[in-house]
């Protein structure tokens, strides 16, 4: 058609540009496809070795001795877990929560910047060296390790997770809703209260869901401040054990009993860490609905 | 918060200090040269199997629409919660086995084989391997380095999709030419962030990496990373003080590579958001901090 | 041959029909033009012809597009393949930002296959001259497209359309976002390009129809209101409504 053959030369859509297309569309699926795998085999491994330990001996009972370790369980681990973790979320809640309304309210100077750049920094901090740090200061400090320090380091890395978190959802009530409660005559406090945190509610308990997530299934920093231990206990001075650790603990153990046990935990945490992600990601799909 | 957590590592650096700049090298070129190999090597073997198909993923989901789409999303997602502990059990009980007595003697028969290539393809593994050990953390960074790249494919403005589709570009071609130049800073950073999270996972990989000492080319050598020694370690160096000092360094040596990656990245999935120039580039640069948790 | 024929199209935005039973034809060799109020289908319609309406999710079609004398939604006819032989021009210039200028012009080239660097040179060079760009950025080529003033990177964006030596070129609302001295250039343009390919062009100015077009087609609800020469449509409109709105009465 033209003097330089143009459409002739390129009027038609390769072979070789089609079977490109193609191969990309395979290695796409393909993508999706093994993004399915690792999920699935977990679960259904995990659940289906860790079934035959979940009795009530494995709830309720210490480890047994050497003898006949099927007959004990690993109740001081889900106590010890409570434990910590409770102790933990009691300090990074309202912390977290205290600096998220810091922050979205008051917060848009040099202090504010300052405490966003220090969540930052441990938001992005290897789990093992905010237990190390927590170890080198307390540990040594109490000449102990005990199940205080290990909630003080899941405490530091909880307390970002709820403080970014949180602040993100604050920031989303409309700016309306807080100029028409003040034009009212309504104190700063008394409109943060009962007003902007009432209607992030939902986000705000999101956001706990998640820290708890994560406080839930770390190993590390407890490892190395609360120890574990085979007893029960409730002193938060002295070691405890925790449903990680003794995951840690018993998966390297030769004995097969108490390897059955650490699938038992582990499908425990599982459960709970599953349970807490997709609740959180509803109530968030909720969330988002009602602010928008 | 950062002084504090030097302090005790510089204040007993300090010590070794005392007796001789020349004492520490040695001290650290013999014990730490292993889990810095480790460490490296893990992460490698992490980021080149998990970014593919994180960003294949990514595009995956941004381009295809249908019932399954926002359910595998999820799923991705779901990944990210599951406890390391839980992912070291797994892979030193069902992952491991597969990989040592399956796939790494093939591989070392197969690829093993071929001249240069092939040296990384050796190894006995004994309890645990690099290999394995990047394999697992692979499916751990998966999530986060596939949000990431998400949301910054999703950002790429229509316009250009659709002045490439008008040209008569196939799907192939449209992503190639239209989507992935723009989006190509947030991309790395996307990777960073993975590589931050590979480089500080601790549990997981202490449980499948085999605690040897490799350092060479056999990626099916039982291993040590940074974060595995620091864990196993630490808690029998209580009363040796410059064990303790030592790990304590490396630990700070951690925290700061994972620092300066997480910086990196967040300024480079800022700079694809600002091509757009638009409300949402805030909440694209936010996002990723909040996903390394877990 | 070269001639468009839209027969009998509709189409949907999913449940919302934005097309009604639309019939046109566009001449090669002439510039044809739709005008209409906003939202009356315009983009809709030119953006079924060269099948980027189904790009959309929940966007769908119905009716025939004859190009060629083959109808553009058959079966197994390949949009990729169409989209090379139509060319577009969006309203907005939407040159790709990480490429250099040679690079957008010569980008639809490329997709075709390999092509030694000194003929990709002069193809750029007779594309960039056809879009009246040339003499601007003869001399920085290897600079980001996305430095251009907006009137160049829409003339860029031509180019780019050019470049691929297509047979039909659509136009949508090509110089709504420039200034005045952009939009004459490319008016000018238009009226250099129709010697060469069958030129539809989508306004939302009606005087730019009058000055530029041949034919002009008016609608309006996503319907065929008037289809006839330019001349008729402005002077002795045969619908009541075109005239309502050729002489400003409406919208």
């Amino acid at each position: 058609m033209s003097a330089t053959g143009g459409p002739d030369r390129v009027s038609s859509v390769s072979g070789r540009r089609r079977a490109k297309d193609r191969a990309f569309t395979v290695f796409l699926w393909t993508c999706g496809g093994l993004a399915l795998l690792p999920l699935v085999l977990i679960v259904v491994y995990v659940v289906g070795r860790g079934y035959s330990a979940l009795s009530v001996n494995f709830f309720t009972k210490e480890p047994a001795g050497p003898i006949d370790p099927a007959a004990g369980g690993i109740a001081q681990a889900f106590l010890g877990t409570g434990i910590i973790v409770g102790m933990a979320a009691a300090f990074s809640i309202p912390l977290g929560i205290l600096t998220a309304i810091y922050l979205s309210e008051y917060g848009n100077g040099r202090v504010a910047n300052v405490i966003r750049f220090v969540a930052e920094i441990l938001l992005s901090t290897p789990s093992i060296v905010a237990g190390v740090f927590v170890a080198a200061v307390l540990v040594t400090a109490m000449h102990t390790f005990s199940a205080l320090a290990g909630s003080i380091a899941l405490t530091v890395l909880m307390w970002p997770v709820i403080a970014r978190a949180t602040e993100e959802i604050l920031r989303l009530v409309p700016q309306d809703l807080r100029e028409g409660a003040l034009a009212l005559g309504i104190p700063r406090w008394k409109v943060i209260l009962r007003v902007v945190i009432p209607t992030a509610g939902a986000g705000i308990l999101t956001s706990i869901m998640l820290a708890l997530a994560r406080g839930l299934g770390e190993t590390a920093p407890i490892l190395v401040t609360a120890l574990g231990s085979d007893f029960i206990s409730t002193n938060p001075g002295q070691p405890m054990d925790a449903l990680p650790l003794r995951i840690y603990n018993y998966a390297r153990q030769p004995v097969e009993a108490l390897q059955t046990f650490a699938w038992g935990a582990a499908t425990m945490l599982l459960l709970a860490v599953l349970l807490l992600s997709i609740a959180a990601r509803i109530l968030a799909s909720r969330q988002q609905r009602r602010l928008s | 918060m950062l002084g504090g957590q030097g302090e005790p590592a510089f204040r007993r650096f300090g010590l070794g200090f005392l007796i001789g700049r020349n004492w520490d090298p040695v001290h650290e070129s013999f014990g730490a040269l292993p889990y810095v190999f480790g460490t490296l090597v893990t992460a490698a073997i992490a980021i080149v199997l998990a970014v593919p198909i994180a960003v294949g993923l990514a595009i995956f989901l941004n381009d295809t629409h249908g019932w399954f789409t926002h359910p595998l999303a999820i799923f991705v997602d779901v990944l990210a919660a599951i406890p390391s502990v839980v992912y070291g059990l797994w892979g030193l009980y069902v992952l491991g086995p597969v990989l040592q007595n399956h796939v790494e003697p093939f591989l070392t028969d197969t690829i093993g084989r071929v001249p240069l290539l092939g040296r990384l393809f050796q190894g006995t593994p004994t309890g645990g391997d690099l290999f394995t050990a990047g394999v697992v953390l692979a499916i751990m960074i998966l999530p986060i380095v596939t949000a990431v790249s998400r949301e910054v494919i999703a950002v790429v403005p229509r316009d250009l999709r659709e002045a490439a589709k008008a040209l008569g570009a196939t799907r192939y071609e449209t992503i190639r030419m239209a989507v992935l130049p723009y989006a190509r800073s947030g991309l790395v950073g996307a990777t960073m962030l993975g590589l931050g999270r590979a480089l500080g996972e601790t549990i997981a990989v202490s449980m499948v990496v085999g605690g040897g000492r490799s350092i060479g080319f056999g990626l099916f050598n039982a291993g040590s990373t940074i974060p595995s020694v620091i864990a196993s370690q630490f808690l029998n160096a209580q009363n040796i003080g410059f064990h303790r000092s030592a790990l304590l360094a490396l630990a700070v040596v951690l925290v700061s590579i994972a620092l300066v990656l997480a910086a990196a990245s967040r300024l480079l999935v800022r700079r694809t958001a600002k091509l757009v120039q638009a409300p949402t580039a805030e909440s694209v640069a936010e996002g990723p901090a909040l996903r390394i948790s877990g | 041959m070269r001639r468009v024929e839209v027969s009998g199209l509709s189409a949907w935005f999913g449940p919302k029909q934005v097309l009604r039973d639309v019939s046109m034809v566009a001449e090669p060799r002439a510039v044809t033009a739709i005008i209409g109020p906003s939202g009356c289908g315009k983009s809709t319609l030119i953006r079924c012809i060269n099948r980027m309406h189904e790009e959309v999710r929940g966007a769908r079609v119905q009716g025939k597009v004859l190009f060629d004398g083959r109808d553009v939604y058959a079966p197994d006819a390949d949009p990729v393949e169409i989209r090379r032989r139509i060319g577009m021009v969006f309203q907005r210039a939407n040159p790709f930002p990480t490429m250099s200028i040679f690079d957008n012009a010569v980008a639809g080239l490329r997709l075709a296959g390999r092509m030694p660097r000194d003929e990709l040179h002069e193809q750029a060079e007779r594309a960039l001259r056809a879009a009246g760009l040339w003499d601007e950025v003869k001399d920085r080529l290897g600079e980001p497209g996305g430095k251009l003033s907006g009137g160049q990177q829409q003339r860029l964006c031509i180019a780019r359309a050019l470049a691929v030596e297509p047979e039909v070129l659509l136009l949508d609302e090509p110089a709504s976002a420039l200034d005045p001295a952009s939009t004459l250039r490319i008016e000018e343009l238009v009226q250099e390009l129709k010697e060469q390919y069958t030129v539809v062009i989508v306004t939302h100015n009606m005087q730019q129809a009058a000055r530029v077009s041949d034919w002009t087609l008016f609608m309006l609800y996503g319907e065929v209101v008037e289809f006839a020469p330019t001349q008729k449509v402005f002077t002795r409109p045969d619908d009541r409504r075109t005239e309502d709105y050729v002489t400003g009465r409406f919208g």
